[in-house]
C-alpha cells in the first residue's frame, strides 16, 4: 500500500494535476468572491462586517485540518520510517502557516468593529496564535540543521506536540467562557447558518482547500527535485 | 450599487481589508513556491547539461530520472 506514495507515482500524477488545479482555483476562488461580497446577505446583527467570515472562518479551518494531518503524517514517519510522508508533511506546512496567518489577521480585523478591538487574549485567538507558533517551529525545524534525519525526527515531535493543540482551538468555544460564539456549522449536530451564507462559505473553503493543494503540489515537486539535484550531485 | 459595494454600510474598510489581505497573501505564497520550483528546475538542468554521457544513462536508467526529465527543458532540446 505504501507502494501509492512512491515519490515516482506522485511526481507523474503532480505534473498532470498542478496545470488542472491551478484553472479550478482560479473559476471557484472567482464564483466566491462573487458570491461573498456582492450576493450573500448582510447579517441582521454584525450588517456587513459579517462578509469577513468568508476568508476568515475557512483560512482557520484550514490551517487546522492541515496541522492535524501534519501530525497524523508524523506519526506514519515515526511509527513506518517511511520518509516520504516527511515530504508530504513539510509541503504542506507553508500553506498552513499561510492560513492560520490570515485566520488570525482577518479575525483581528473583524474584531474591531464587532468587539471594538483589534486584539483579545481569549482562549480561541490564543490557541490560534499557539498554533502558528508551532508551524513556525515545524517549518524551522527543518532549516536550522543540515542533518536531515535530525530535521525529520525534530519536526515530527514538534507536530505530534502540537496536535495536543488542536482540541483546545476546537472546543475552546465550548469549554471557556471566550468572545467567539460556539460553532454554527457542524457535521453531526444541526447547523445554525443560513443556506445563504453556507454556500459562499462552503465555496470559499473549496477555493482555499484548492490553494492549498496547488501549494503542496508545487513544494513537493521543489523537494524531489532537490532529492535529485543531491543525486545527481553523488553520480 | 458600486458605492454601496464599497461602503458596505461602514464596514467597507474592514471587509475589503480583509480580502486583500488574503488575495495578497496568495500571490507572496504562490510567488515564493513558484521561484523556489524554477530554482530547482534550473540547477537541476544546469548539472544534466555538464554530465557526461556515461552519467546521463546511468541517470536514465534510475526511475526517479525517467520521471523527472519529461519536466525539465533537457528533455526539450
Amino acid at each position: 500500500m505504501l507502494n501509492y506514495f512512491n515519490p515516482n507515482n506522485i511526481l507523474f500524477i503532480i505534473n498532470r494535476l498542478r496545470k488542472f488545479v491551478f484553472a479550478t482555483f482560479i473559476i471557484v476562488l472567482l464564483i466566491g468572491l462573487f458570491e461573498a461580497l456582492i450576493l450573500s446577505p448582510e447579517d441582521y446583527k454584525q450588517s456587513d462586517s459579517v462578509r469577513i467570515m468568508y476568508v476568515h472562518v475557512p483560512s482557520a479551518w484550514i490551517s487546522l485540518g492541515i496541522f492535524s494531518l501534519i501530525s497524523i503524517l508524523s506519526f506514519g514517519i515515526l511509527i513506518f520510517k517511511n520518509k516520504n510522508f516527511s515530504l508530504i508533511a513539510k509541503s504542506l506546512a507553508p500553506s498552513g502557516l499561510l492560513f492560520n496567518i490570515i485566520a488570525l489577521a482577518t479575525g483581528s480585523i473583524w474584531g474591531r468593529p464587532t468587539w471594538g478591538t483589534w486584539w483579545a487574549w481569549d482562549a480561541r485567538i490564543t490557541s490560534m496564535l499557539l498554533l502558528a507558533i508551532f508551524y513556525l517551529m515545524y517549518i524551522l525545524s527543518w532549516r536550522v540543521t543540515d542533518n536531515n534525519e535530525k530535521a525529520i525526527k525534530v519536526s515530527s515531535i514538534i507536530a505530534i506536540i502540537g496536535l495536543i493543540n488542536v482540541p483546545i482551538i476546537k472546543f475552546s468555544v465550548d469549554w471557556w467562557s471566550t468572545l467567539h460564539q460556539p460553532a454554527s456549522v457542524n457535521l453531526l449536530k444541526e447547523t445554525t447558518i443560513h443556506s445563504s451564507m453556507l454556500v459562499p462559505l462552503a465555496i470559499m473553503t473549496a477555493a482555499f482547500a484548492l490553494f492549498s493543494l496547488l501549494i503542496f503540489l508545487m513544494k513537493y515537486n521543489t523537494e524531489l527535485i532537490k532529492i535529485k539535484n543531491k543525486g545527481l550531485d553523488r553520480l | 450599487m458600486i458605492n454601496e459595494i464599497l461602503f458596505m454600510n461602514g464596514y467597507g474598510v474592514y471587509v475589503w481589508s480583509s480580502f486583500i489581505f488574503t488575495l495578497i497573501g496568495f500571490f507572496i505564497l504562490y510567488s515564493a513556491i513558484k521561484l523556489q520550483l524554477i530554482k530547482e528546475q534550473k540547477k537541476f538542468d544546469a548539472k544534466f547539461k555538464n554530465l557526461s554521457s556515461e552519467k546521463v544513462e546511468l541517470a536514465k536508467k534510475q526511475e526517479t530520472y525517467r520521471e523527472l526529465l519529461p519536466n525539465t527543458s533537457v528533455s526539450k532540446i
